[in-house]
């Protein structure tokens, strides 16, 4: 069974309908990437997961069970983390702050600090620095170590390598590795060579619709198919 | 002038702006007596101001919800208060300084839970609806403000009603020539206190902290597995109380209390929140000082500006830092 299945999901936002017909299984484990040009739907159907959109009843499904319509904390809750394209970082707070709003108790579990302080060695040198003056790299690191603070099933991760330098998409590469190993990362992204070095399996969304669905490896051997899919002048 | 900037950033930035005030104040009035008299009047003022507008603040940050309705809890605190106050007379001019305080502390907690009962109701009942609306949280709070305007009258009646003080809140303490009357000094130290308790719950716990975060960014918190909207009927409850406490301070301060207090006084509320930069306690805590002291100040000098020199100070700070003194970061 697919950890997550999404079928004929349709998104309205205010009078704009920008998914027409989502249906999509991601399969648990591994990196599933989404990919498609700018204003093809990617964020939106990250959204309209989380219930941050809502979408048209009975399309999403978690585990088997349907969670269309839940309130968004309620996703979260049941083992969904989302790292959005902005990354979410509350700039007034610590980075120990921004870490401990996200475990349930407000504890840190020392096994999982461990973790998140040697895949992201440089949150705990800033530990007491407010969010807002991280470099953009550092506060990534630290939105995705929000997002695997407390033990996660599937993460949602918008565009991480947007605007970051090369050195530092690498690190993040090596941390998404290191993840998805005992975590299901679905992973909205633009940059291919990011794209083709995580992902197993893989979509592409073209104007709201997913437009084809295969593993990477395939597609990344295919030109004339990423051509069609995915270049601008297509 | 870059020197200048750090060593100002250094002593606390825009905390300073208070001092500067009543530092130029200081020589504009020339009398040292009468600049005391004025500052304690204007603290004590900021104060109960501050009760006021924090919870105001809070309740836009955390929703985005614009409650024109909010200084009905004021007035009604006032009312609430006032009453209790009339019923327990015999015990205001006793000589037992127990009785006098037990009878304004029940005052107080009278304002205090009819502020949270009624923040409640008003919450689930008128704001719950419009969510996300603005237009028609500003139609529907202002209309409510109108209906709860016209329960006091109906409570009430329209004759101003005077507001007896308990025995020992009375008087003045004279320094040398200075005056300090010692309502003014209980309402500034009531309102320090709320100002500590609210930054330790803000600052020291977990609801403070995922309230902080709220103000930041909504979604994301909610994205973490965490009910805003029911952390939200809790801050709005907190925020009316407070906004009661201040009307029952307001009352005392006045003593002769009319339906309309609440109304006259939200201006002056709104004018400290949009300076202090909404959703932040610290913001509105300097807004609130800054305007207790220029309205005293500005009344003593030129008693014609009073009304005006609040405004004035808005568009000033505004002009300089368009999203207010100290904004929660967003």
């Amino acid at each position: 069974m697919s950890l997550l299945s999404i079928t004929a999901m349709k998104t309205n936002i205010g009078q704009y309908a920008v998914l027409h017909d989502i249906t999509l299984e991601v399969p648990e484990g591994g990196v599933f990437v989404l990919l498609g040009r700018n204003g093809a739907g990617k964020t939106t159907t990250l959204r309209s997961i989380m219930g941050l959109w809502k979408p048209s009843p009975g399309s999403v499904r978690f585990r088997g069970q349907d969670i269309t319509g839940l309130h968004t904390a309620d996703i979260a809750r049941l083992g969904i983390a989302f790292v959005p394209e902005n990354m979410g970082i509350f700039g007034g707070l610590t980075v120990e702050e921004n870490l401990v709003l996200a475990t349930a108790k407000g504890k840190f579990d020392p096994v999982r600090l461990a973790r998140v302080t040697t895949l992201f060695p440089a949150l705990e040198q800033f530990w007491t620095k407010q969010a807002w003056s991280l470099s953009g790299g550092q506060k990534q690191m630290l939105a995705v170590a929000r997002a695997i603070i407390e033990p996660r099933d599937l993460i949602l991760i918008d565009e991480p390598t947007k605007g970051l330098a090369p050195s530092i998409i690498d690190a993040m590469a090596d941390a998404f590795a290191d993840i998805a190993k005992t975590t299901t990362i679905l992973l909205v992204e633009q940059n291919f060579e990011f794209a083709k070095r995580l992902g197993r399996d893989m979509a592409v969304i073209d104007n709201g619709r997913i437009a084809h669905q295969g593993t990477m490896a395939d597609f990344a051997k295919d030109k004339p198919l990423q051509d069609r899919l995915l270049s601008l002048s297509a | 002038m870059n020197n200048l900037t750090k060593i100002i950033t250094r002593f606390g930035g825009v905390n300073l702006l208070p001092v500067a005030v009543a530092a130029v104040a200081f020589v504009l009035i020339g009398a040292p007596s009468s600049w005391v008299t004025l500052t304690v009047a204007g603290l004590a003022m900021g104060m109960m101001i501050f009760l006021m507008a924090s919870g105001l603040s809070l309740v836009f940050g955390l929703m985005d919800v614009m409650n024109f309705g909010h200084s009905a809890f004021v007035s009604f605190g006032a009312f609430v208060a006032a009453s209790v106050l009339s019923w327990l007379g015999g015990w205001l001019g006793a000589d037992s300084i127990l009785l006098n305080v037990l009878a304004l502390f029940l005052a107080i907690s009278a304002a205090v839970l009819f502020g949270l009962i009624a923040g409640w109701f008003f919450e689930t009942v008128i704001i719950r609806p419009v969510y996300k609306d603005h237009l028609r949280q500003i139609l529907i709070t202002m209309g409510a403000l109108i209906v709860a305007e016209q329960m006091i009258l109906a409570l009430w009646g329209g004759t101003p009603m005077s507001v007896p003080r308990p025995q020992f809140l009375e008087g003045a303490i004279i320094l040398g020539d200075v005056s300090i009357e010692v309502y003014r000094i209980f309402a500034f130290s009531l309102g320090l206190a709320v100002y500590i308790g609210l930054y330790l719950v803000l600052n020291r716990t977990r609801i403070g902290l995922l309230i902080r975060a709220g103000v930041e960014n909504r979604e994301m918190v909610e994205s973490l597995g965490f009910r805003i909207d029911r952390l939200f009927i809790g801050v709005f409850m907190l925020g009316s109380a407070l906004a009661a406490m201040g009307g029952a301070m307001w009352a005392g301060y006045e003593t002769l209390i009319s339906p309309s207090l609440g109304g006259e006084l939200m201006i002056i509320v709104f004018i400290v929140v949009i300076i202090g930069g909404l959703g932040s306690i610290e913001g509105t805590l300097l807004g609130a000082i800054l305007v207790g002291l220029m309205g005293n100040y500005v009344g003593f000098l030129a008693p014609k500006m009073a009304l005006a020199s609040n405004m004035i100070l808005m568009m000033a700070i505004l002009l300089w830092r368009p999203s207010g003194l100290r904004p929660a970061i967003k």
